[in-house]
């Protein structure tokens, strides 16, 4: 299908990226024509057919209820761009 | 006003799972630690981190499922809820969306005397905590809570006014606290509830627009906050106003609600088929495991405590409102042999009052249930009084003391030999004509004189009821 | 001594012929001569490689690949070791803990040297979209090496390490192995643990070997192969000695030619290559025959609707909160969120976030992601039906050869149908396998790709085995 620039907007909101007007412009015509290709999937009749999420089913695992390998708190925050205490720190959110 | 209107109110509570470790992390579910001290790459969503399903939290999400009647699934599907947020690490939230492990069950509302459905239980992560105004500027982030298992429990709107829907509530917590799956902490936010609430005109059978009620952090919060949704809704309806379907909060202070998040905002939460995590397969057995080990419900409980051991509904209440309290009343009860009436006296009375006192749990007391019963039996047969029986107790209690020799070191036991008696009473009666005479020309309140005289030549320790016969038998000659 | 293939190597190294110290030298200074030229590694570890050298020649043997150099994927978590999946979103960002496969290279003795480049977040089929740097085709610098695992693929080629670890999500194994005259094998869904490897689409990815020659792909499998307790969805199937059936030939072996992977665009060249292929296995003893794969045409279509929508939800935590790249002077939530993710991705990875985002959208959900589901089942249901007939499919891994470095990097559907011939088996779970097979008349690489059941490796290591007994293309190496 072809995108409007609305759309893309749109999907950039929800994917949190902030695009410039050019990556929009871009976009709107290299996800079009991708999606045109795509759009070939429409004509493959499914009924009937039911959706893989595995392409092998596999035995969940499961794990004992017991804590192990917990990180050292200066581990688990070695990588944060910023930090107050032990916790990460992010600019203010209004509610 | 509101009575041309019929409230229509469904609940979805969150109730966190008691596991030692998280849903799908390894760190542990301790809470009130320094933020981030409870953490795995899974709880901060590092990049290559994987969940690895917790299988305590099947076991209790099945549970649960038996205890409210739902039909558990043989089969069910993780699902991916993305939304942006700092206290959600990964930018999605595991959950079950399609395919839940438990539907279609219920619970009895006695005083409404009605049934209300449950859709669904599911299993899914909490969130983490944001603190917004501990820093100048910030928002601090702390991801101890992150990952912590929660049933969601969704009921049909079947609850039409905030009365039933506390008592739904109430009996789904002792449901839950009483199958060990849930503390039942409502102001810690271990048990919380969302309310969905609209009204329609009676009669009519199309639900009207709904509003989501959050922030309810006590029964009595909740059956506010309803009511004033309730309230709103009228009001604008009457108004010829109409009614948005969006999210409110409720204000405690204020006793109002208020819009959470703007229509614009609508959210998008792109569920799809967690590809990280394979279907949970949950097998015939390990329902029938579960099914096995499932303790007596506190309705069924109550039911039978007043069938069965004829106690009053109140008894009933008090004595089953606390697993750990009701099983030890019945392992007394089963041990002295006595009438339930008069185990269940003393539990809701000294029994209770120590507990509370001491704060030693239920499970853990000093004395045991054949020592329990030997103290009743040894008041029943009038070897020490009711009130020597509450001393004897109370050392029974703190230091798990024999009865017996609790009674015999403080001198508790009451002379009840009639020998020992009618020698004291003679003496009296020999000593005091003139009470003699005034009893026997009719003047029974006399009696009360020589009871007294017979206990202070006792000291206290004769059997009031054996005094009492011999008393009246020999001042009538 | 650089030419040694890996398991001799590692022969060698046991039998205290060669220290792990001076083979480690020996693959450093290899690095340090060639590697500004073909710029496969973001990352050399020199210090970490000599110490674990050190450690292997000073101790008894660990286990098969005792002080053998190899490299990773820079998407496979190095404990301590700055690992960036090529973005600049995870520039500088460093593990506290190792990949599975990372773990049980290490506990098999192995050394590792470095970081491989990649196309940013393995999304890519020319290693182009790395943040940091292109890498060229050892066998010719003005061409690709195929991506996205084209710096592990052009490591092993230059004779920079003896082996190496790649990840395959649509063909990122195969197809860079086949444009660098290498072994490249993606292994079953769920045989090779995925924890640590930094997810692209988690359904489809899967961590598998690039080596100089069939036995070390499969010495280097056997290493990194079965249940992990960290991956839920990794597979708790036997691994089987592969090694052990290696050299027992194709005599008997079912093999299908799918006559839809004889692409409209495939340079001629290639197709007479599989089809050659195919004859030398025959007069080895295989029987041949046609096979029909009907979906194959969906399989493009239906892979760029699951693998950017699994990337826009794996690629959600990157968010400039806990790790990663944050925007300098955010005010707000909404800016942190939006900007740290602009900056910190390539144009590639925002088009598939776009893609996977709308795709899973409301109103689009059904109409493509789900869609995309089911013709997965009917691509799966294809290879099912051909492998009631026969034991393995053989195909090329790429339709072309390496092409010129910028040619197809503004045009997305061109550089995406270089996957087609590989991305089926992914969606399928199936494993694949590509082995150098020819030289083309320009003088570029050419690799054939064999495809087979599930948890099947051995037959397909056995396969190319025995076609690369046929061929001496490994004594071909790159005029460096």
């Amino acid at each position: 299908m072809k995108l409007e620039l609305a759309q893309v907007r749109h999907v950039a909101k929800l994917a949190r990226l902030s695009l410039t007007p050019e990556e929009e412009a871009r976009f709107l015509t290299q996800l079009s024509a991708v999606l045109e290709a795509v759009d070939a999937l429409a004509s493959v009749d499914t009924t009937g057919v039911p959706p893989t999420t595995f392409a092998l089913s596999t035995a969940a695992h499961v794990r004992p209820d017991e804590v192990r390998d917990e990180l050292d708190v200066d581990v688990a925050l070695r990588n944060a761009p910023q930090k107050v205490g032990t916790s990460f720190a992010i600019p203010r959110v209004l509610e | 006003m509101i009575s041309d209107f019929q409230p229509v109110i469904g609940l979805e509570v969150h109730a966190q799972l008691l596991t030692t470790s998280k849903l799908f992390s390894t760190a542990g579910t301790t809470f009130g630690a320094e933020p981030n001290t409870h953490t795995t790459p899974v709880c901060l969503g590092f990049p290559g981190a994987l969940p690895v399903l917790n299988a305590r939290v099947v076991e209790l999400a099945i549970r649960t499922g038996l205890a409210l009647e739902c039909r558990v699934n043989e089969k069910s599907e993780w699902s991916r809820k993305h939304y942006f947020y700092p206290d959600s690490p990964k930018g999605y939230q595991i959950t079950q969306y399609e395919f839940p492990i438990c539907e279609w069950g219920g619970v009895t509302l006695e005083l409404a005397g009605k049934r209300v459905r449950i859709r669904r239980i599911h299993i899914e992560e909490d969130a983490g905590k944001s603190v917004h105004d501990a820093a100048d500027g910030l928002t601090l982030v702390d991801l101890n809570r992150v990952g912590t298992p929660l049933l969601e429990i969704v009921s049909e709107p079947d609850l039409r006014s905030a009365d039933e829907a506390v008592e739904y509530l109430k009996i789904l917590r002792d449901v839950l606290v009483s199958i060990g799956v849930n503390d039942g902490n409502l102001e810690e936010g271990s048990f919380r509830c969302d309310a969905n609430v609209s009204v329609m005109r009676k009669g009519s059978e199309v639900y009207g627009t709904r509003c989501e009620l959050k922030n309810l952090n006590s029964f009595r919060n909740i059956k506010l906050a309803i009511d004033t949704e309730i309230a709103r809704h009228v009001d604008v309806l009457e108004g010829g106003g109409t009614i948005a379907q969006e999210t409110r909060l409720f204000d405690v202070n204020r006793g109002e609600t208020r819009s959470m998040r703007s229509k614009e905002d609508a959210q998008d939460y792109r569920y799809f088929p967690e590809p990280d995590l394979p279907l949970l397969l949950v097998t015939p057995e390990e329902i029938a495991r579960a099914k096995a080990t499932l303790p007596e419900l506190p309705q069924a409980k109550r039911r039978r405590y007043v069938e069965r051991l004829k106690l009053t509904e109140y008894d009933a209440g008090v004595l089953t409102a606390e697993r750990g309290f009701s099983e030890l009343f019945e392992r007394c009860q089963a041990a002295a042999g006595v009438e339930p009436k008069k185990v269940a006296n003393w539990f809701i009375g000294e029994v209770s009052r120590l507990l509370n006192e001491s704060g030693v749990k239920p499970g853990e007391v000093k004395f045991s249930p054949a020592q329990f019963a030997a103290l009743l039996m040894a008041i029943d047969a009038g070897t020490i009084s009711q009130n020597a029986g509450k001393e004897v107790f109370g050392e029974m209690f703190h230091s798990g003391a024999e009865p017996a020799e609790v009674i015999a070191r403080k001198g508790l036991a009451q002379v009840s030999d009639t020998g020992a008696l009618e020698k004291v009473i003679d003496e009296l009666i020999a000593a005091n004509p003139p009470n003699v005479a005034a009893y026997r020309a009719g003047k029974v309140q006399v009696l009360g004189f020589f009871v007294g005289q017979v206990m202070k030549a006792l000291k206290g320790k004769g059997n009031p009821k054996v005094i009492n016969e011999l008393l009246e038998q020999k001042l009538k000659g | 001594m650089l030419d040694l293939p890996l398991w001799a190597l590692a022969s060698k190294l046991a039998g205290k012929e060669l220290t792990s110290v001076e083979v480690t030298q020996a693959c450093l200074s290899r690095i340090a001569a060639t590697d500004p030229k073909v710029g496969a590694f973001l990352r050399v570890d020199p210090e970490g490689a000599l110490s674990a050298a050190r450690a292997a020649d000073a101790s008894a043997s660990r286990g098969p690949l005792h002080g053998v150099p190899v490299a990773l994927k820079d998407n496979l978590l190095t404990a301590g070791v700055e690992t960036t999946a090529g973005s600049q979103i995870l520039a500088g960002f460093v593990p506290p803990t190792d990949a599975t496969v990372t773990a049980r290279l290490k506990a098999a003795g192995a050394v590792i040297v470095g970081k491989t480049n990649l196309d940013e977040f393995a999304m890519g089929s020319s290693t182009e979209s790395s943040a940091f740097q292109k890498t060229k085709n050892p066998y010719a610098l003005e061409r690709t090496p195929g991506g996205s695992s084209g710096g592990s693929a052009a490591a092993v080629a230059a004779r920079q390490v003896f082996g190496a670890l790649g990840s395959d999500t649509g063909g990122s194994i195969r197809q860079p192995a086949a444009l660098c005259n290498v072994v490249g094998l993606k292994p079953t869904w769920g045989r090779v643990s995925r924890s640590g490897v930094v997810a692209y689409a988690s359904s489809l990815d899967q961590v598998g070997p690039l080596a100089r020659s069939v036995r070390d792909a499969a010495l280097l499998l056997q290493v990194i192969a079965g249940r992990d307790a960290h991956d839920a969805t990794s597979a708790d199937v036997a691994v089987p000695d592969f090694a052990a059936t290696l050299e027992d030939g194709v005599k008997g072996l079912r093999i299908g030619l799918p006559r839809e992977y004889f692409v409209e665009g495939m340079d001629p060249e290639v197709a007479a290559a599989i089809r050659d292929a195919a004859k030398t296995l025959e007069a080895a003893g295989a029987t041949v025959r046609e096979v029909s794969l009907p979906h194959t045409k969906h399989a493009l279509a239906a892979y760029y609707v699951i693998a950017p929508a699994e990337a826009s939800s794996n690629l959600a935590r990157y968010d400039g909160v806990r790790f990663g790249h944050r925007a300098k002077d955010v005010k707000q939530l909404k800016d942190l969120y939006e900007r740290s993710r602009a900056e910190g991705f390539g144009p590639e990875v925002k088009r598939r976030i776009m893609l996977g985002t709308f795709a899973l959208s409301a109103g689009y959900h059904d109409a493509y992601y789900v869609k995309a589901q089911q013709v997965r089942t009917l691509i799966r249901r294809d290879f099912d039906q051909a492998f009631a007939d026969v034991d393995v499919v053989l195909s090329a891994a790429s339709p072309t050869c390496a092409w010129l470095l910028g040619e197809k990097l503004d045009d997305p559907l061109a550089m995406y149908l270089m996957d087609v011939l590989t991305l089926p088996t992914n969606l399928a779970g199936l494993p694949g396998l590509s082995v150098p097979t020819a030289k083309s008349s320009g003088g570029l690489p050419i690799g054939a790709q064999l495809i087979g059941k599930p948890f099947d490796e051995a037959t397909l290591l056995r396969a190319a085995r025995a076609l690369e007994r046929e061929r001496t293309l490994d004594a071909w190496s790159p005029a460096l």
